[in-house]
Order: C-alpha cells, then sequence, then structure tokens
C-alpha cells in the first residue's frame, strides 16, 4: 500500500493531457506587465520610472518588508507605463509595463546552464540569495520562501519535504520539471539542507508520475539523506498539512505550522528556483506553466517569462477554442476563473486550463440530502455542509467554534456534494467575515 | 478578449457525476429483485399493491408542493417514488388499496412535505406510512397473505402468519421452541422468500443482492446494516444459548421479520441517519438492541420499524456528539 494522508480526500479524473510534452521556451513577449503583487505579504515597492532602461534580472520594486519579496525585470527592455491592469484576482493592480528590447540578445538566448554541484555559499547567505532573488513558493500559494527558512530559535528542524506532488488534475508543469531538471532539483534539495541545517531530506511523488519516481529514486541511489516516497494518488495531498501526514504521519497542529512539527515543505518548482539563484545567480523571472484544456489544439508545458500576457500563451498552443465558457488560472479543483486574457502570468501561475460548456457549468442545486459525503472527503476533519449552513444564517461565531478557518479551501467538499451544494462558497465567505470580525476586535 | 462567453466563478471547477437523482434510482435499482421475487411469491397483489404506493406518493407530493406550499415540484428527483416502493414492500401484499393512499398520504404529507421536504425530514417517510397504518389499522395490517407460488389472483390470497409471529404467541400460549419448529418455515425458505411477511421483506437473499450492490456502488457503507445484524445476532445468541426452548435462534431473527429489509434499506436513508462512521455504528447499535427488546418484550413481534424511528429522533443527538475527528487535533511525538 502506498502511503496516503490521514483524513478525506478525493480522486478525480486526472487529465493529464500534457505529460508527455517537453517544456518549450517561448520567445520574450514585445511587452510584459509585471504585477507587484505577485505574492502573499506585502506588495513590492516599484523602484523604477517611466522611460527607465531596465536590463532582465534587475529588480525593479523591492521588497516591502519581511513577508514580501523583489520583483525582477524579466526582460529587458524600456519601462512604458506604471499602470492599474486587472490580475488574476479579478482586481486592478499596480503593475510595471516594459516593452522589450528587440534588440537585446538576452531576450533571445535559450539559458541552459551546465550543472553545478558544489555548493560555494554559507547558509545565511543561501537565505539572503533567495530573498534577494524574488523566490517565492511556486506551488500555487507564492508564499516568500525566505521566510519559511528563517527557523526560530525555538524550533527544531529535522526533515525537509519536497513537494513533488502535483494533485491538480490536468497540470504538469511540476511533473515535467522534475523529469527535464531531475539532476538540478537534486543540487536545489542539498542547498536547502544546508541552509536548514537538516540531514534529512523526503520527495514526495504521486504514483501517476511512475517516471519522476524512478528517475528521483535513480538520482539519490547513493544520496543517503535524500529519499522519495511514492504516494497513492489522492487530492488535495500537495496541500501541506496533507503531504507531511502522507509522508511522516505527522499531523500540524491547528492553527500551527509545518515548523511546529520540525518540518519545511517546499515544492519542486520552488526548489529548481532555488538551484538557478544560487548556483547561477538567476532571479525569478520566468516558470513553467502548463497550458491545457480538452478543447485545444496543442496543449503544452512552456517556459514562461513573468509578466506575459495570458492570450499570448493561448495563441501559442492554437488559439481560443470555440465554445470555450472558462478560462481558469491554475488547477481546476483550487484556480480562480479569470474573464480576460490579457491577465499576465506571475510567479504563482502553474497553469491555464480552458474548459467548454461541459465541464464548466454547475449543476443545479438542491436540497442537502445530508448523505454525509462532504464530511467524508474533508481533509480538515471539517464539517462542511454544517458550515455551509451556519455561514448562510450570519452565525459567525458558532462556525469559528466549527473550525472554519482551519479549511484550506481544497474544494473537495464542492466536488463530491450529489446536490451540488455550493459549500465551498459559502464557507469561503463565512471565512472572510470572520476574518474581518477578529481584525475590527483588535 | 472579454467575451460575455465566459463566466466566473469561484473554485473548484469541477464536480464529480454523482448526483443525489442517481443515488435514489441506485436504491431503486436495488430493490428490483426484491420485487420480482414478492412478485413471484404474492402474483399480481405485489403489483397492484405497490404500483399505488407510487402513484399515490408521487401524486401527493406533487399536489402538496404545486397546491399547498406552492413551491418547486420535486416528484423527478426519485425520492417519492423511492419512499412509494419502500411503503409498499413494508406492508403486506394486497392491502386494501384506500389504506395504501392514506400510508402514502402519512409518508409523504406528514413525514417529509410537513418538515420541509427532502432533507429535512426527522424520520424515515415509508416507517412513518408503515406505522402510521400499523396503529390506524392493526387487523389489516397483520393479515399476511400466504405464500402461495405462482398465486395469480388477488382472491386466492388466505391470511398466514409471520414467522415471528407464529413464534411471539406460541410462546405466550406456554409452546417451546421445539414444539413450534414445524410450524415455521425452514431456514431456506427464509432465505429465499417462501415465507409470510410484509411484501418486500420476505427474500433475504434478493435484499443482500440488492444490498451488495448499493455497497459496490458506494451507495451505503457497511457500518449501519453490518452493525445492526452483528447486534441482533449477538443479542439474540445470547438469549438463545441460555434458553434455546423459550428464544429463537439468531438465524431465525435474522431471516424473518424485516430485519434486513430495515438494516439495508430503510435505516440507511441518508437524510435521518448520521452524518460520521462512528455515529453511523453508535445509531445502528441502537437500532440492534431496541429490535430485539420489542421482540422480546413487546407487543409487535417485528420491531425494527420502531426501532429505526426511535433511533431517528436521535440522529440530530448523534451527529452534534459524534463529530469527525478534526484534523491537527491529536499531538504527535514530533522530532524522531
Ligand atoms: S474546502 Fe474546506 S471544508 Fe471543503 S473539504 Fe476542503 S478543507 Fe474541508
Ligand atoms: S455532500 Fe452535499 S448533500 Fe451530502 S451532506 Fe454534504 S452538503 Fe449535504
Amino acid at each position: 500500500m502506498l502511503k496516503t494522508f490521514s483524513k478525506g480526500g478525493i480522486h478525480p479524473p486526472e487529465n493529464k493531457l500534457t505529460s508527455a510534452k517537453d517544456i518549450k521556451r517561448l520567445p520574450a513577449p514585445k511587452v510584459v506587465y509585471v504585477p507587484i503583487a505577485q505574492h502573499i505579504g506585502i506588495p513590492a515597492e516599484i523602484i523604477v520610472d517611466r522611460k527607465d532602461k531596465v536590463e532582465i534580472g534587475q529588480v525593479i520594486a523591492k521588497s516591502g518588508g519581511f513577508v514580501s519579496s523583489n520583483i525582477h525585470s524579466p526582460v529587458a527592455g524600456t519601462v512604458t507605463k506604471l499602470d492599474m491592469i486587472i490580475d488574476s484576482s479579478g482586481y486592478k493592480k499596480q503593475c510595471i509595463v516594459i516593452r522589450t528590447d528587440a534588440k537585446n540578445e538576452t531576450n533571445f538566448q535559450e539559458i541552459d546552464y551546465p550543472l553545478k554541484k558544489e555548493i560555494d555559499l554559507e547558509p545565511a547567505e543561501i537565505v539572503k540569495r533567495i530573498s534577494d532573488f524574488g523566490i517565492v513558493g511556486l506551488g500555487g500559494a507564492t508564499f516568500p520562501s525566505h521566510v519559511k527558512l528563517n527557523v526560530k530559535e525555538d524550533k527544531k528542524m529535522d526533515c525537509l519535504i519536497i513537494n513533488g506532488v502535483e494533485c491538480e488534475p490536468y497540470l504538469t508543469a511540476d511533473h515535467r520539471l522534475m523529469l527535464e531538471k531531475g539532476e538540478e532539483i537534486v543540487v536545489g534539495i542539498k542547498i536547502l539542507m544546508k541552509a536548514l541545517h537538516v540531514n534529512k531530506a523526503i520527495i514526495g511523488i504521486e504514483d501517476n508520475k511512475h517516471d519522476a519516481v524512478e528517475l528521483f529514486k535513480r538520482l539519490t541511489a547513493n544520496e543517503k539523506q535524500i529519499q522519495v516516497a511514492a504516494l497513492q494518488v489522492k487530492y488535495p495531498q500537495g496541500g501541506e498539512k496533507q503531504l507531511i501526514s502522507a509522508i511522516l504521519d505527522r499531523e500540524v497542529p491547528k492553527n500551527g505550522l509545518p515548523m511546529d512539527v520540525g518540518v519545511v515543505v517546499n515544492n519542486v518548482g520552488t526548489v529548481f528556483a532555488i538551484y538557478e539563484a544560487i548556483q547561477h545567480n538567476k532571479p525569478l523571472i520566468e516558470r513553467v506553466v502548463t497550458v491545457t484544456g480538452k478543447k485545444l489544439k496543442n496543449p503544452s508545458n512552456f517556459w514562461v517569462k513573468i509578466g506575459t500576457p495570458i492570450k499570448d500563451l493561448i495563441e501559442e498552443v492554437g488559439g481560443m477554442p470555440e465554445g470555450t465558457r472558462k478560462i481558469i488560472n491554475g488547477g481546476p479543483m483550487m484556480g480562480k476563473a479569470i474573464k480576460n486574457t490579457d491577465v499576465p502570468v506571475t510567479k504563482g501561475t502553474s497553469g491555464i486550463l480552458i474548459v467548454d460548456e461541459d465541464e464548466a457549468c454547475r449543476g443545479e442545486v438542491k436540497n442537502c440530502i445530508r448523505c454525509g459525503e462532504c464530511v467524508n472527503v474533508c481533509p480538515m476533519g471539517l464539517e462542511p455542509h454544517l458550515l455551509m449552513n451556519l455561514s448562510e444564517k450570519g452565525m459567525y461565531e458558532k462556525a469559528a467554534q466549527e473550525d472554519i478557518m482551519t479549511c484550506i479551501e481544497c474544494g473537495s467538499c464542492s466536488y463530491v456534494c450529489p446536490s451540488n451544494r455550493p459549500l465551498l462558497d459559502y464557507i469561503r465567505f463565512g471565512k472572510n467575515i470572520t476574518k474581518q470580525l477578529a481584525s475590527s476586535k483588535n | 478578449m472579454d467575451s460575455p462567453q465566459i463566466v466566473i466563478s469561484a473554485s473548484p471547477h469541477l464536480h464529480s457525476d454523482r448526483t443525489s437523482k442517481k443515488i435514489m434510482y441506485d436504491v431503486v435499482i436495488a430493490l428490483v429483485p426484491a420485487f420480482l421475487v414478492s412478485l413471484y411469491v404474492f402474483g399480481f397483489n405485489a403489483l397492484i399493491t405497490t404500483s399505488i404506493a407510487i402513484v399515490s406518493c408521487l401524486l401527493f407530493e406533487f399536489l402538496i408542493q404545486k397546491y399547498l406550499m406552492k413551491s418547486e415540484v420535486t416528484i423527478t428527483d426519485g425520492s417519492a417514488l423511492l419512499t412509494g416502493i419502500l411503503l409498499a414492500f413494508n406492508v403486506p401484499a394486497g392491502l386494501p388499496i384506500w389504506m395504501i393512499i392514506v400510508g402514502s398520504l402519512a409518508a409523504i404529507g406528514i413525514a417529509k412535505l410537513s418538515f420541509g421536504g427532502l432533507g429535512f425530514n426527522v424520520f424515515n417517510p415509508a416507517l412513518v406510512g408503515r406505522v402510521f397504518l400499523l396503529v390506524c389499522f392493526p387487523v389489516q395490517m397483520t393479515l399476511w397473505p400466504l405464500a402461495v407460488v405462482n398465486n395469480t389472483s388477488i382472491a386466492d390470497a388466505v391470511s398466514g402468519a409471520t414467522t415471528l409471529g407464529i413464534i411471539k404467541e406460541g410462546l405466550q400460549f406456554g409452546q417451546t421452541m421445539g414444539e413450534l419448529s414445524s410450524q415455521i418455515p425452514s431456514n431456506m425458505n427464509m432465505l429465499l422468500g417462501i415465507t409470510g411477511g410484509s411484501l418486500g421483506e420476505m427474500s433475504a437473499i434478493a435484499l443482500l443482492l440488492g444490498g451488495l450492490y448499493l455497497m459496490i456502488r458506494k451507495v451505503i457503507s457497511w457500518h449501519i446494516p453490518i452493525t445492526i445484524l452483528l447486534t441482533m445476532a449477538v443479542m439474540t445468541g445470547v438469549f438463545w444459548t441460555i434458553d434455546p426452548e423459550h428464544y429463537a435462534n439468531p438465524i431465525i431473527h435474522l431471516l424473518s421479520g424485516g430485519a434486513i429489509l430495515g438494516a439495508f434499506y430503510m435505516a440507511t436513508d441518508m437524510v435521518t441517519s448520521p452524518m460520521t462512521k462512528k455515529g453511523m455504528v453508535i445509531f445502528a447499535i441502537g437500532i440492534g438492541l431496541i429490535t430485539v427488546i420489542i421482540r422480546f418484550y413487546g407487543a409487535y413481534p417485528e420491531g425494527i420499524s420502531f426501532a429505526i424511528l426511535i433511533m431517528n429522533a436521535f440522529v440530530p443527538l448523534i451527529n452534534s456528539y459524534f463529530k469527525p475527528r478534526r484534523f491537527g487535533s491529536k499531538i504527535k511525538a514530533k522530532i524522531m
């Protein structure tokens, strides 16, 4: 029996259409739109002005605090505007618009560094570099990576977990990256182990990516300190708490952090970005994006410059198909539906999913038949039907007592409900109000 | 691009293809084998009783929703259909037609719609219908047509008694199990359904087959039915071991008196059973115990209908007491 997490979970159709497709590097777009809030925490502060010339990799917005991140220019070119544009959240956000310099050849270089194994930097320098080079969690959460590495004195770390689960249906960005950059990722893992002073790392990969499991077993055959854990395919195994439960059978306490059980989790994409930053001085200016959907002519994986408009990617896979009803930034379970394809790719964009009528439409909402399925599948051990009910009735205090705030918004409950009840919609709403109530009390 | 075709909604953007309608129809499918057996055993009567129950349940739901509640009519969701079938399965084949209609009104009108419709009812509607009839018309409700194979005419129906009825009466008149054994059907006949009883409750084999189907389709889990049957087996087993002359053996108890129909199809009704597996086990133990107590000491020989209704009333309490364990509430030894 393969390992998996302790409670709940679902197994939606995997639909990994692009798992056999090499990651293709796209040329730099003519114009990039770089938002200053691409990570969780305080937005970065713009330090360039209109008409400034910028180099590739130059800092254009400075970290706004500890939980924040630098932003670098993904291209060489000229700042044409500081503008408000709609990002994937659906709100207008401040953004730096850069016109790519067509003559500048760094924009067209395919950057493939030779593998570098020796790690020269000291732990503190590694953490500083990760912070300076704008690395954030690339699995989708976009939490600034240096924050996770700043382990408080009183916490003892004993294990680094690498998240290669990619449990969202359709997405294959991490899978391809693992296959194509396996050796680099192993070096990245060692960099993180050095920074964290831990001597154990485990890579968690779901067994539907058997080739990646085999590859990493081979690559780490001589590394006593790095193990590979093949995991049963189950959503939401990529959630930090679920992954720790699956691999180490430790439960992060309610309202606690992975640190509380001696663990730090990093996504494979992040580990690769860290490798490039530490070994090759490359800041986070591009990432792998899966562009997929059943009706697309040529669903693909791409290396994409941050700030590239999504419409460029859709052109690249053969254009928007007839009858498209939803454009999703991210995977189908946790991604955000967007209205407009001018939205740029940001550090957190792991995929673009195009869906048609059949998949996009929600069924008619019926009465709760009290089947308990939502309770069965909730990985946090919550009672989604009850939380929805309490949110609907405005009983937020009761909802808080029922642990509404521990919901990880994985959507498993809404996925299974046979009466199509919008459970997570109401739970999110309840969480937001609860948060507001709590902050207004302080 | 900004097209009006594009919809925005919050995640998740996927939904499983399971719907409440499919669940209801799965239960209907599961009941087909048992229905076929009762057609074979009771002939035309089984068909008439079942049809009348289904039509009147659907009709009452339609009329009440449309004209009294002025709400959406939900007769296509499969739940009223299922209530009709289950009600028919719980009454003697050939019950006077007007009584079936009264039972349907009690099931749909009182037990389901007056509580607010599907999902809000506390008690299993079909059982409320049955118990209503049992209390109002005790004579007709215990007039069991004798199982005559290939009986095709209503007029041929002869009244007999159920296995548990024979035992209960016999024991009250001072007979022992040994003396009664000639009057009760063989285990094999009970298994197949060649015995007296409600329309759909007799054939253990057919009901188990449907129950297996429901488990495979994940409509029900083992927790409720198996726990009920186990509880009953253990309790009747203890009494039988102590005094086999005055207590029927566990096999007779499990194969008769609607135990299997109740355990697999009535107690598992999602709306009126607990949400969590822990809760389900508690609920099921309760049903098993109460059923046996009623069979031994109560006025009714069968008991499981009452037991389920009594435990239905405890479901809200069970749900609030037996909550799922929250993730993160168990603190393990951390650093290795
Ligand atoms: S979205 Fe929240 S409530 Fe629903 S299953 Fe996931 S954690 Fe549980
Ligand atoms: S899954 Fe839907 S119908 Fe079932 S208990 Fe939860 S909310 Fe109710």
